[in-house]
This record gives structure tokens, sequence and C-alpha cells, in this order.
């Protein structure tokens, strides 16, 4: 299915993950942060990156892997992405909604 | 915040088969991930989980269990027990499941509340140093349910 984000036409699945990575661009990112009452810091900005890399390059994310990063650290990702930190900042980074139930 | 209409789990796991309690961590930490509250008490023998010497010698039942698909008489051989929770503990170690130790940290730091079972501290004569330093306190039955009385919470006992 398709949705307009600030002005795009973009592609996402059922929950509002986008199906085509290339489509994201910083201000989709801004906007559906702030559909989920979330406002995006440099620190935000910073971890979206690192999603993005990790993801782009093969990777499973797990709240295990968050702990083992070095990058952050659980506590922070979920002070973050309050309310369910893997789904929403994978949704806002643009990647599939991650498949783990660690 | 969540918009599920579940806004708490509280589990009550009062057993301590290493299957017992990765499906209480599991489901706590999965509440968690989908931004719903989750709470364990641990309990009976639930509480060997959350003991420093015993957390990460936990068993899988090999007798009383049918789905181990072995002769009861076989299964309370000597060292069957630990054979079966080895082989179990590999499995779950190639699918990134951590061991005891780790996912009471993961929970602890995602903010799952630890609590330990009064009655059952002092039925086995436990000293809260033999307990882990994650642990959020010791509740009475009546503290517990001060902890579940709101709505959306659920119950689940393991």
């Amino acid at each position: 299915m398709t949705t307009t984000i600030s002005g795009t036409e973009i592609n996402v699945t059922e929950d509002g993950y986008l199906t085509d990575f290339s489509q994201w661009t910083p201000e989709i990112a801004k906007e559906l942060a702030k559909n989920e009452e979330i406002e995006l810091t440099d620190r935000h900005w910073e971890i979206i990156k690192w999603i993005q890399d990790r993801v782009n390059a093969g990777e499973a994310l797990s709240i295990r892997g968050i702990k083992k990063s070095g990058v952050l650290d659980i506590k922070e990702f979920y002070a973050l992405f309050p309310g369910g930190p893997l789904k929403l900042s994978t949704k806002i980074a643009g990647v599939p909604k991650p498949k783990s139930c660690i | 915040m969540t918009k599920s209409k579940v806004k708490k789990m509280l589990f009550v796991l009062s057993k301590a088969t290493i299957e017992n309690v990765y499906a209480a961590f599991i489901m706590a930490n999965g509440a968690r991930m989908e931004g719903i509250e989750a709470e364990i008490f641990f309990t009976f023998f639930g509480l060997e989980a959350v003991q420093k010497k015993k957390l990460n010698k936990l068993h899988v039942a090999t007798v009383g269990n049918p789905a181990m698909h072995i002769p009861t008489m076989v299964g309370g051989l000597p060292g069957m027990e630990a054979i079966a929770s080895k082989m179990m503990k590999k499995e779950m170690d190639k699918l990134d499941i951590p061991p005891v130790d780790e996912f009471l940290e993961i929970l602890s730091d995602s903010g799952v509340k630890l609590w330990a079972c009064k009655l059952a501290v002092d039925m086995f004569h436990l000293e809260e140093k033999e307990l882990i330093d994650d642990l959020d306190g010791i509740l009475t039955i009546g503290d517990f349910y001060n902890q579940a009385d709101q709505d959306g919470c659920q119950l689940l006992y393991i």
C-alpha cells in the first residue's frame, strides 16, 4: 500500500514500515517520529543512522544485540524510543520491522 | 506509550525448569518490546532463577515430561537432566537466546520489575545477599496485588 508523508508518496506495509528504503528521507523520519510522539534529537539521528547501517549490512536487530553493540545500552534505547524501541526505531529508520522475539 | 488494551503483564514464576523460566523471560521482554509494562514475581522454586548461585544451573525436567520422548525410568537416571539441559542450552544459544544471568540484566535494563515472594524467601531461608542485585524488592502477596491494581493488567501464572 502507499501513503503520503510530508508531500511524498511512499510504499509502506500495513504496520506503516517502508518497503523501499530508497524512498526514505530525514523529512519522512521526522514525520514518522512525530506520529509516535517522538522528537528527534542528534542522538536519535546517530542511532537511526547506525540502525540503517546494521540492517543494510544484513544484520538482524535484537534487544540482546543492542546490549552487545557498544553504541548504546538498553536503558538509553528505551529512553530514546519509549513504547517499544526496536519497533519504533526501525520504523523511523525506514527499515523492515525486526522479526526477533528477543 | 502502547495503544494496546493490555497495559501491564504480571508474571508469577513458580518453577525453576528452563522451559518455564524462559517462557516468563521471553514473554516479559516481549511485552516491553511492545511498549507494555512487565513484572515478574518469583515464588517457590521460581526463586532459583534469581539466586546468584543457582540461576545459571537450571535444568529441564526429564521426568514426568512426555514431550521429552524418553521413558520416565531413563529420564530418572543420573546425569540425564544435565545432558538434556546442555542440549537445550546449545539450541537456545544458536537462536541467540541469552543465558539466564544475561537475560535478567536485559529484563532489568528494559524496565521489567523483578520481585521475590516474601513467604518463599522465608521458607527457603534465603538472605537478600543471595539474590541478584537487580532484584527490585521482596513482596508480600498483598504488595503483589497492589502492583496488579490497574486497568489493563493481565496476570499469568507459570
